[in-house]
């Protein structure tokens, strides 16, 4: 059993009691929900006759089905418009911090959080989506709910869990230009396996991880559920200090001073014990790009598709099954892969950084008129920020659409969607069959520069050959 | 809350084969734009089980002498993907009361020990033993019985395996997680006053 991780002080400290099921009650310091895991929650309150808790402990914003052109009421898709109707009315009744949109503070859910300062390092973090993983880059454990638990949470500001193992996954080397966090994670999922996280958390360290920005330990943080790990966390450090210092949720002055020596003590110990060690070299890795339906079937740019018949059997079904999905080949290389849409966004890849990075390959450049590209930023201050920085004209001149800020594509339950079977370079955290709003459409994963060379050169492409 | 005892589930089995069946797989997105759970019966494997017409397609969840199932064999990594408790919801009201597979991804366990449902596992051999015989005579009758932790039917058995406290939780009817949790508010609120970030580090 592990011991003296960051894990084992969170935990502890937010252990409310053993149940008489044997799980343990904790304590949830964050809890953040948005339109379409929380109306359902809502009502079993209301059948219950159950208050919140601690309202101020929950805060709500609409992210996943909003549309990202013209994002004035009521929304043309009646379900969405009843949709944000019902956060609306429960973030009312129930007394809820709402960024609804036209707030300054809106956003996709990982991504308004954290700039908003309000994930600290110490905390527990709940949210009714898998990707809220996102938020361990800050030092919290952070799990994705089901709903019942985001009604759990709202009654009693506790779920009943069960301790995970805890996998130290240190990641150490210079990363090679072009060669972004995006690329680092797929690279370990493809390592551990989209199973190898079941039962585990990821504590990501080395010096990897450790040169990296927040925004980047967020993207790796983010797609931990995809290896299977429900959580991953990064030790919190001067990077994350620097990150949050000034942010409006964030302490300050006095108790600034008091926050930073509470978060030095929750870091894990030099001679804490894992339950399970691993080492991975990002010197050599490549910029990856997927080619399969689930995020650990990807490989570098550079390395042609593998060979099912080589594989294990379970993983050579899917394989093959992605084979016939995809239309791709074993053997082939993904360099050159003709595609039809490009999706810059997600709350993997849609803070400003990411739209940075992207913004220096598209510029100059031209998307061809058969590939549909859009680049939705991940919130409202990404979107501000982005255009004081004139990156929207970068992006527009070069023939991107510049949306507004919401999930958009990366889970299609707004108007943005793949047709028939259109092939996608996306910069979002799933390839699964149908993922992108499409039965057949398909789905390649990489990072916003990669997605960007892919956009505008019409097929994939390796970044490394775009002379920056 | 005696009436929540889940000890035994009897009746026929549909076989879902195949590793990391996803939640997109189990319940496309777009369905979960209903403010309640209510209808989802209607769209598990929606997108496999029907073309872009509304034509059925050949699924084991389309196929009339599978309509009566309650027992779903699955194999590793079900339900891995999104957090969307709406996937375990809508096998469920679909009719599936118990699901026995090589093993599940951590939030899909979650939610379905939430709701209930025994989402238990077997042996890979065990598993596929269990697939065949299903797919061999679609009328057998399997047992998921969590007292004496096996599953079994009258061609193949085997022992199932799920943490010992969540077997208890289900058989004891204690699987109502909010209820639990309300009981202990005091301690909440006690140890809400200690944590250093409720009270902006201890001002």
């Amino acid at each position: 059993m592990a011991v003296g991780t960051l894990y084992n002080k969170i935990w502890n400290k937010h252990t409310v009691c053993q149940l008489q099921t044997g799980q343990h009650q904790l304590f949830i310091g964050l809890h953040l929900i948005h339109e379409v895991t929380s109306p359902q929650a809502c009502d079993m309150l209301r059948e219950r006759g159950l208050p919140v808790l601690f309202p101020d402990r929950t805060v709500a914003t609409v992210d996943h089905i909003i549309p990202t052109t013209d994002q004035s009421r009521p929304y043309r898709d009646a379900q969405a418009e009843a949709m944000a109707q019902a956060l609306h009315d429960n973030t009312d009744e129930f007394k809820i911090r709402y960024f609804g949109v036209g707030s300054a503070e809106q956003g996709i859910v990982h991504v308004m959080g954290p700039e908003q300062g309000m994930v600290h390092p110490g905390m527990t973090v709940a949210c009714g989506d898998s990707h809220t993983s996102t938020h361990g880059a800050f030092g919290t454990l952070a799990f994705g709910i089901g709903t019942t638990q985001v009604g759990d949470v709202l009654a009693t500001q506790c779920l009943s869990m069960d301790p995970l193992k805890v996998r130290k996954v240190q990641i150490d080397g210079n990363l090679q230009t072009g060669v972004f966090a995006k690329d680092v994670i797929l690279h370990v999922i493809r390592k551990l396996g989209v199973k190898g996280g079941i039962g585990y958390a990821y504590e990501y360290c080395g010096s990897t991880i450790e040169a990296m920005t927040m925004e980047e330990r967020m993207t790796v943080c983010n797609m931990s559920i995809e290896g299977g790990a429900r959580i991953g966390y990064v030790n919190p450090d001067s990077t994350t200090y620097a990150y949050l210092e000034g942010r409006p949720y964030a302490p300050s002055g006095e108790a600034w001073t008091r926050a930073l020596q509470y978060w030095e003590t929750i870091k894990s110990d030099q001679e804490a014990r894992y339950d399970d060690e691993i080492q991975i070299n990002a010197e050599q890795v490549a910029p990856h790009v997927t080619w399969g339906i689930n995020p650990g079937q990807s490989v570098g740019i550079d390395e042609s598709l593998p060979d099912p018949t080589l594989l294990p059997d379970g993983e050579r079904q899917t394989a093959e099954l992605a084979y016939r999905h995809m239309n791709l080949k074993p053997g082939q290389s993904m360099n050159g892969v003709k595609i039809d849409v490009v999706f810059i966004g997600s709350c993997t890849n849609s803070r400003i950084e990411d739209l940075r990075a992207a913004a220096t390959v598209a510029k100059g450049q031209k998307v061809p008129g058969h590939v549909r590209a859009i680049v939705v930023p991940g919130s409202r201050q990404v979107a501000t920020q982005s255009e004081s920085e004139g990156l929207h004209e970068v992006f527009i001149d070069a023939g991107f659409e510049w949306r507004e800020p919401g999930c958009s594509m990366c889970l299609a339950m707004n108007p943005d969607r793949l047709e028939g079977n259109e092939i996608s370079a996306s910069t979002s955290n799933r390839n699964f069959i149908g993922r992108q709003g499409s039965p057949n459409g398909r789905t390649l994963l990489m990072s916003p520069q990669m997605a960007a060379a892919a956009a505008v050169n019409g097929q994939v492409t390796d970044v490394r050959s775009f002379a920056h | 809350m005696s009436d929540n005892k889940i000890v035994q589930i009897t009746g026929k089995a549909i076989v879902i084969p195949g590793d990391d069946i996803d939640t997109d797989r189990i319940i496309p997105a777009r369905f979960l734009k209903e403010i309640t759970f209510t209808n989802l019966g209607k769209y598990p494997f929606f997108d496999e089980r029907f073309d872009v017409e509304l034509k059925e397609k050949p699924h084991p969840f389309n196929d009339p002498s599978c309509q009566d199932a309650r027992i779903l064999l699955v194999n590793k990594n079900f339900g891995c993907g999104s957090s969307r408790e709406h996937a375990p919801q809508s096998l469920n009201r679909w009719g599936i009361d118990a699901i026995v597979g090589e093993s599940f991804a951590e939030i899909f366990a979650s939610n379905c020990i939430t709701l209930g449902i025994p989402a238990v596992t077997v042996s890979s051999e065990r598993i596929r033993a269990f697939q065949a015989a299903t797919l061999k005579d679609v009328n057998l009758i399997w047992t998921v019985n969590l007292e004496n932790s096996t599953v079994s039917s009258a061609k193949a058995s085997a022992e199932l395996h799920m943490p010992e406290h969540h077997k208890n939780t289900l058989r004891k009817g204690l699987w109502d997680s909010t209820s639990l949790l309300l009981e202990n508010e005091d301690r909440v609120r006690q140890l809400y006053d200690q944590l250093p970030y409720t009270s902006n580090y201890g001002s």
